[in-house]
């Protein structure tokens, strides 16, 4: 499969990266080199094979819905905006979402 | 100055306990190393004051007389492993200046029992890479060669390169596609994968969840034993850490391999190997079968698709886990302009924070899991990964102990050679090791010998589920034979 300038634009896009038109060509060519070499899986014949939800066959545990007291409980609003590169009041300050 | 720093984790153990050096001369020997050892870029951040705070209490842990096995020892930390209070950023720009609020479980296990932090190692970008120059902080150089200079591997190349050097003792790696066993490999150390849910995740920065696993690097098959042990366990923060008890690792060294049945599978014997590999190789298999070893030719049909479903797998657990590296919580925002929104802001803080092979990854990602293509690549590469870990279980089911392969396909090669031109190229170092992190197995690389230019190789052996201990028994009855003591030269000292 080649991917094309456009296509490029439509993935960069849903990773939410800037590529400049200048990068497409280059971006564009390489992309298609690791598609093309992942196009070896096609040889596989994957009729009678099922998904793999886990590599080491697991249970999905259950834990009791309350609040922990360790690192991961509430209430630490403080250290959450720690590294946050602005705040406002208490909050993450982004650039306005809605008029 | 340096001295100190060579010990093993085992002898500096022991003359701790007996008090032959003390935690804090251990810990000022590896610190002067550190600094003499600037030119090897392997220290990404120093953490000096950090490591001398810990070496006192370790001290007095050690007074006691009752201390753990890793107390007092100075490890180097990969910058994947969130660390309180110091910055980890993953060798990542995006990440410029975070400072966790929170200790990883692995990191918060050692500081309990001991354990001295001299900083954190260079690495590639998240991860990503198998020569180390992705990283926002520049390639780390392989103490085996400066001039022209080697790569040490990746990811985890500070972590090799700080080992092999004397820098500390013994350091902290993460392997989702060989980024333990490759750089271990390429600088004569010692590593190992454990099976996936052995250790916490938790705290460890993420690249591919479904792959990535935390293990030690370390000078010798019984350091490697005692580290993984204090590294190990059930962590309720991480709902993939898997309720097991953790076996005395060391303890089960020494054994006999007698009789034991090892594999060496036909689908490793690539076209083109160099003549020192197959010859290493060789020559392990013949150490085996010294040894008493049962050696079975065994063939494991799906290895070639392996690579190819971990281009698909990989990249695309990255795009969502590095979803999250937005501007908004942490990290690098990029500058915008007065009339950007949001999504401008996310797309230029994104594209300035992310070097390219990176962005490389999250867009392939991104495109395998983007509707239409879901099916045709991430759907059928999860299917082919069931049919590499089967080809393993069919093999372990005929009583097979281990697996014996090469580590990489080459040794350690120079840095700039195989630049993303073709990233292809550079994916293929991952042919050996790969395999392993698809089925989750554990599997352990030790030096075996030196190429005609005079760098290290190294050998693989790969193990069931769970059984660490044997593997490494394993190890270290090769270990033995091999008696492998070369050393770099200190060319930067």
């Amino acid at each position: 499969m080649q991917i094309d300038q456009t296509t490029v634009k439509r993935i960069a896009n849903l990773a939410r990266i800037d590529v400049k038109d200048t990068e497409l060509d280059a971006m564009a060519d390489r992309l298609s080199r690791i598609i093309g070499f992942m196009e070896q899986l096609n040889e596989v014949d994957i009729s009678d094979v099922t998904d793999t939800p886990a590599v080491m066959p697991m249970d999905l545990k259950w834990r009791d819905d309350t609040p922990t007291t360790d690192e991961t409980g509430g209430d630490k609003p403080a250290q959450i905006l720690s590294n946050a590169p602005m705040t406002r009041e208490g909050f993450f300050a982004v650039p306005k979402v809605v008029e | 100055m340096g001295e100190l720093a060579k010990l093993t984790i085992a002898t500096a153990r022991d003359m701790l306990r007996n008090k032959t050096i003390s935690a804090t001369e251990l810990t000022n020997d590896c610190l002067s190393a550190i600094d003499a050892g600037d030119a090897l870029n392997a220290f990404c951040h120093k953490t000096p004051d950090h490591a001398r705070t810990q070496a006192i209490t370790a001290d007095k842990m050690l007074a006691t007389g009752d201390a753990p096995d890793m107390c007092g020892i100075p490890l180097g930390i990969k910058d994947l492993f969130c660390t309180k209070g110091v910055k980890t950023q993953a060798a990542s720009a995006i990440l410029a200046n975070f400072k966790p609020e929170y200790e990883s479980t692995i990191t918060t296990q050692l500081w309990q029992q001991g354990a001295i932090m001299l900083g954190k190692t260079n690495m590639d970008e998240f991860a990503m890479g198998s020569s180390n120059e992705t990283s926002t902080y520049g390639a780390v150089i392989n103490p085996w060669r400066g001039n022209p200079p080697l790569t040490p591997g990746g990811s985890s190349g500070g972590s090799a390169a700080a080992v092999a050097a004397d820098l500390c003792l013994a350091a902290l790696g993460t392997d989702t596609g060989g980024s333990i066993r490759q750089p271990v490999a390429f600088t004569g150390i010692t590593g190992i994968k454990p099976t996936y849910g052995r250790c916490s995740r938790w705290g460890v920065i993420a690249f591919a969840s479904s792959l990535d696993q935390a293990g030690p690097m370390a000078k010798s098959v019984r350091d490697c034993a005692i580290l993984l042990g204090a590294m190990s366990g059930h962590d309720p923060k991480d709902s993939t850490s898997a309720n097991l008890a953790v076996p005395d690792f060391e303890a089960m060294l020494d054994q006999p391999i007698k009789g034991k049945k090892i594999a060496i599978p036909k689908e490793y014997r690539l076209d083109g190997m160099p003549q020192d590999i197959e010859d290493l190789w060789a020559n392990g298999i013949a150490r085996l079968r010294d040894a008493g070893a049962e050696i079975v030719d065994v063939s494991l049909p799906h290895t070639k698709y392996a690579l190819p479903a971990y281009y698909v797998l990989a990249p695309a657990e990255a795009s969502s886990n590095l979803a999250r590296y937005d501007g908004v919580r942490y990290g690098l925002r990029a500058d915008i302009g007065a009339e950007d929104g949001i999504d401008e802001m996310y797309k230029k803080t994104r594209a300035e924070g992310f070097g390219d092979e990176v962005k490389r990854r999250l867009m392939i990602g991104t495109y395998v899991l983007s509707a239409g293509f879901y099916d045709a690549y991430y759907r059928r590469a999860q299917k082919v990964r069931n049919l590499i870990k089967r080809d393993f279980q069919q093999v372990f089911d005929t009583g097979v102990e281990a697996i014996l392969t090469p580590t990489t396909p080459s040794a350690a090669f120079a840095l700039g050679d195989e630049t993303a031109i073709d990233p292809i190229k550079m994916y293929l170092n991952d042919v050996f090791t790969v395999t392993v992190n698809l089925a989750g197995l554990p599997a352990i690389s030790l030096p075996a010998g030196l190429d005609s230019a005079g760098l290290p190789l190294g050998l693989q052996l790969i193990g069931r589920p769970w059984e660490e201990g044997e593997l490494m028994n394993i190890a270290g009855a090769l270990e033995k034979d091999f008696a492998f003591d070369a050393k770099p030269n200190a060319w930067w000292g």
